[in-house]
């Protein structure tokens, strides 16, 4: 894990100073809320409907057992003994006093955290892949370039006052865990034809009112480049982005409005002006930063594990849980364990101060003290001995934490919506709730397979519905919360927006509409080989408009 | 606005001066040589001659998101550019200021005028802005208390003659020298 320096150190302890400078000021009067906002923003401090909310930054969604337990001391001495797991690999509070949180950023900052820019019109926390540096699949670590993105970012002078926010992810695999096509700007970690490393690049993605899978404007961009590249980027953007209008105001849209060739022209030639200044990474500090992220060294072990193998075959749901939350790890005879949030008829991504005091334990005693936050809600154990994975699940499930779902139609992500934020048209957990009780029996989402559904509260798609195989936008039709369905959209390299089924339901039809989809899924899917989204992708909408509607 | 605000309404090296610039206009008759003049850009470049001419200091008032391109064979002749900032939370001519200081190498006074506030003040110094036209109350306050809102570790280099390196950290700078506050 990265540790901070004597400099990060002392950079995060005047940054509290300073936000503790900045909300005496606005207490005593001389910010107006109006000059405040910004200013709370970009520590993450947003007032949501019942009070203020603060949004933690977890870098690119790795936490040490401390840090973790931290989090824990935070939810049960300020907030109401829980946080919430964001799809940016963040932690909410929701029930923080704004006077208390100076001391809760002093805390942040004993174990290397803060809230800096996890909200705002600024780069927002960098994101990666949740499985980054032991998936069997992996080219390289992204994290090491995530951590110099963060650092770039870091309350930079030039981009603290962007047309709107600005999210960046970055992948190392082919396989996309991180979402990079839905993002301002997504990276892939890949080698080129003479073995050195760069980044393929894709820009103006994102989701909200305009949903666009992102432009590609680089196969392959040299490693060296990445900062004078993305700051080429933001300053693009900066200059030419809207600010009339804040649902016009993303970069997807400069690039839709303003032509993808032409927008992609301009940036290349800021870019050539500064590609040799002092933006240029040195070979040796990108080196130093990814010994910080070196693996672990695992003991040499055999790649099965017999007493695992009997675990499996004498109770069949850890042989379930395994079967969906556990996943390949590069090491042999280690696996990556997937622990849900997304407990049946639970709000998905919420852990209790409890959970993440247990999660940590978990993890200083079996996962080498580190965790993973990952953007579908959960969390990650990423260096599990196979031997252990057994001990794993049953402290896990003391703390009520096996649910056994991971990548099934009950781990739902759903944004907070109408029952916390400020800018619902309608509820959201309520119907992730139900949704994860009618399809909550184990053996039949087994049958369903791989499934996400994904439910936003309104238009701007927190709950990331444009992406869901199946997705849920919750709207106000006169005072009536009602929900349109989309299918067929999908994060992953295969990136796809969904498309609007029909009409929308009312809150008592919804879960019957998304029952009939999956009913007509199991129908009409070719085996149980065949997935929900290949299946849709073959099938196309008339099924299912018809099991619906009742017509073609 | 209080006396001391419209008398001195600019902020520079530490304290508040008058503000001796002369704002005209295409319909705005000249002052009397050599008072120094401040011209719209657009202004400017439409009839640059009309201003060159005289005998005296010419500034130029750059809005939010106008192109400076146009302007880079006068940069020389320009003593001042006024960047303004219509609200606070319009950051294009934080990227301006960047590209007049480090991509044209303009030498002159670069100065921030608008919705001018002291969290604002340590991002557009480190931009390359050097005197502000300051009319927030607690703001002009604040910054006669050399007040320092600042985090004064960054994590990305400008260029600029006031930072250096910190340790051997390639992108990591801290202040040269202990300046007067903000
Ligand atoms: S999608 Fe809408 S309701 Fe949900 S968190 Fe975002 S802004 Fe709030």
């Amino acid at each position: 894990m990265y540790r901070y320096d004597e400099f990060d150190e002392a950079f995060v302890r005047e940054r509290v100073a300073q936000f503790s400078d900045q909300v005496a000021r606005r207490l005593a009067g001389d910010l107006d809320e109006e000059q405040f906002k910004p200013l709370r923003l970009q520590n993450g401090v947003y007032l949501q409907l019942h009070a203020y909310m603060l949004r933690i930054a977890v870098p690119y969604g790795t936490l040490s057992s401390r840090q973790m337990r931290k989090l824990a001391f935070i939810a049960r001495n300020y907030d109401k003994g829980y946080g919430h797991f964001t799809t940016r690999q963040n932690l909410q509070f929701n029930w923080p006093a704004l006077k208390d949180v100076p001391e809760i950023l002093g805390h942040l900052a004993d174990v290397e955290m803060h809230a800096i820019q996890t909200s705002g019109n600024c780069i927002r926390n960098v994101t990666a892949d949740h499985f980054a540096g032991v998936a069997a699949d992996e080219v390289a670590d992204p994290r090491p370039y995530a951590e110099i993105l963060r650092q770039w970012s870091t309350i930079h002078p030039e981009f603290l006052f962007l047309p709107r926010k600005f999210k960046i992810a970055v992948t190392g695999a082919d396989a996309d865990r991180a979402a990079v096509r839905f993002h301002d700007i997504g990276l892939q970690v890949k080698r080129n034809e003479a073995g050195e490393l760069g980044f393929a690049v894709w820009i103006g993605g994102g989701m909200g009112r305009t949903p666009m899978v992102g432009y590609q404007i680089r196969d392959f961009l040299p490693e060296a480049d990445l900062l004078a590249y993305s700051e080429a980027i933001v300053r693009i953007y900066n200059l030419y982005g809207r600010r009339d209008n804040k649902y016009k105001a993303r970069l997807k849209i400069l690039i839709h409005e303003g032509g993808a060739e032409t927008i992609a022209a301009e940036i290349e030639q800021e870019f050539n002006e500064i590609r040799y200044g002092v933006l240029r990474l040195p070979d040796d500090e990108i080196r130093r930063i990814e010994t910080y992220f070196a693996a672990p060294d695992y003991p040499t072990r055999a790649s099965e594990s017999v007493p695992f193998k009997r675990a499996r075959l004498a109770d069949p749901a850890f042989d379930r849980w395994v079967g969906n939350n556990v996943s390949p790890h590069r090491a042999p005879g280690h696996a990556i364990v997937t622990v849900s949030l997304k407990p049946i008829g639970g709000v998905p991504g919420n852990a209790t101060a409890d959970q993440m005091d247990a999660v940590a334990d978990i993890a200083e005693r079996f996962s080498a003290d580190e965790i993973r936050v990952s953007h579908e809600q959960n969390l990650v154990l990423p260096h599990v001995a196979l031997e252990d994975v057994k001990a794993v699940y049953d402290a896990l499930a003391a703390a009520g934490l096996a649910t056994g779902n991971a990548g099934l139609v009950t781990d739902i992500i759903a944004c907070p919506g109408l029952d916390y934020c400020a800018l619902a048209t309608a509820r959201s957990i309520p119907v992730a709730e139900r949704i994860s009780e009618r399809f909550g029996n184990p053996e039949r989402q087994q049958e369903i397979g791989p499934l996400k559904i994904k439910i936003s509260g309104c238009i701007n798609a927190c709950g990331h519905h444009h992406a869901g195989h199946i997705g849920i936008l919750g709207l106000d039709r006169k005072g009536e919360e009602f929900y349109q369905i989309t299918l067929g959209g999908s994060g992953d390299e295969t990136a796809s927006i969904g498309e609007i089924v029909g009409r929308g339901f009312s809150t008592d039809e919804v879960v019957d509409a998304v029952q009939q989809i999956v009913d007509t899924y199991i129908v009409h899917r070719e085996s149980s080989e065949e997935s929900f989204l290949a299946a849709y992708r073959r099938l196309g909408p008339a099924p299912f408009k018809e099991a619906l509607y009742g017509t073609a | 606005m209080s006396d001391a605000q419209a008398q001195l309404p600019i902020w520079k090296d530490g304290s508040f001066g008058a503000d001796a610039w002369v704002a005209v206009s295409a319909e705005t008759e000249l002052p009397a040589d050599p008072a120094p003049i401040l011209v719209p850009l657009a202004e400017f470049l439409a009839e640059a001659g009309r201003y060159t001419a005289r005998d005296g200091d010419i500034g130029v008032l750059v809005g939010a998101g106008e192109d400076v391109h146009p302007l880079v064979p006068y940069l020389g002749d320009l003593r001042l550019i006024a960047l303004e900032f219509p609200k606070f939370a319009d950051g294009r001519n934080y990227s301006t200021a960047r590209l007049l200081r480090e991509r044209f190498g303009y030498a002159g006074e670069l100065r921030a005028t608008g919705d001018v506030l002291i969290d604002q003040i340590p991002l557009m110094r480190r931009c390359g802005i050097v005197s502000f036209a300051v009319k927030h109350e607690p703001t002009r306050r604040a910054l006669l208390a050399h007040h320092s809102v600042e985090v004064r570790h960054y994590y990305q280099p400008v260029q600029s003659d006031a930072e250096v390196p910190a340790g051997t950290r390639p992108w990591a700078r801290l202040p040269a020298a202990r300046l007067p506050a903000a």
